[in-house]
């Protein structure tokens, strides 16, 4: 099963709306020592001019890593994921993430190519309000090594 | 909240923070169960061994992750990183009994005066050795 390169730019119908809540962001935190107290006391949230509690930079993973399952787990894909190496990842923020937000995000496959038998995929999931207005991107790029490469 | 960084105090090449995280096998069942990514990879020791790693690896996110706290502890705001980029340049493997300590340091990569933000770039290393290459998040600062 080879990964298939003509998923490039393929883009998926917008994903379900992702409820952004305090208890995860707390545990997201908790599990990343991330310890500022924007992330789980909304008054100290409040104090910066936020409205709820704020996510850690890297918490819009949650919601991309779920919304790219619909490309990576499909098995005409070809993405084994027995064999898969996180390359790169990036966020861009229009605005922080808070508690509150209903989101919606929208995976795009930006890239599918091969180099000297590894293939790299490279998504994008666009994360926008559920008015349309954008609030985050996260692109992430995965290595698949070729099936007897041990 | 007072005590915020001033753009006009920073220098290029100014070392900003500096924290030494421990992982060990709970925290990546911790990072899992929170992110949703349940590879067994990051906490089976069979299967890490079966597709050809030293044994269980951490999340790179996590790294990426616990490298983000060190930039928004320094900012005062998580809201200041509007962005956050790296690639995973080598494992970082956790042992079992034990944990692997990951050092983080956050030097001034560059300052946009005109667009109000500084680069900040890390230096995430595993015993010496880099675990993540062109670490760089870039902060609003007032």
């Amino acid at each position: 099963m080879a990964v298939d390169t003509t998923f490039a730019g393929r883009v998926y119908p917008p994903g379900d709306v992702y409820v952004v809540s305090r208890e995860k962001i707390r545990e997201f935190a908790e599990a990343t020592g991330a310890t500022h107290p924007a992330h789980t006391d909304a008054a100290a949230a409040r104090a910066l001019g936020h409205p709820d509690v704020v996510a850690p930079p890297t918490f819009a993973v949650v919601i991309a890593q779920r919304t790219e399952a619909a490309y990576v787990d499909d098995p005409a894909a070809g993405v084994d994921f027995s064999r898969v190496v996180h390359a790169d990842e990036r966020f861009t923020h229009r605005r922080p993430l808070h508690a509150g937000d209903r989101v919606v995000p929208t995976l795009h496959v930006d890239a599918v190519t091969l180099r000297g038998g590894l293939a790299m995929v490279t998504t994008r999931v666009e994360i926008a309000d559920e008015a349309g207005e954008p609030v985050a991107t996260v692109v992430s790029t995965l290595a698949v090594r070729p099936e007897e490469d041990a | 909240m007072s005590g915020r960084p001033a753009l006009a105090d920073l220098v290029v090449g100014q070392e900003l923070a500096r924290r030494t995280v421990a992982v060990d096998r709970a925290r990546l069942v911790r990072y899992a169960g929170s992110s949703g990514d349940f590879n067994p990879i990051h906490w089976n020791q069979r299967v890490a061994e079966s597709v050809g790693l030293p044994g269980v690896i951490a999340h790179g996110m996590w790294t990426m992750g616990a490298a983000a706290a060190v930039v928004v502890d320094w900012a005062g705001d998580p809201g200041a990183v509007v962005d956050y980029q790296t690639r995973f340049t080598r494992p970082v493997p956790v042992p079992d009994p034990g944990h692997a300590e990951v050092e983080v340091v956050a030097t001034v990569g560059a300052v946009d005066a005109e667009a109000g933000t500084v680069r900040v770039d890390l230096a995430v290393t595993l015993e010496g050795a880099r675990v993540l290459g062109k670490a760089q998040a870039v902060v609003r600062l007032s």
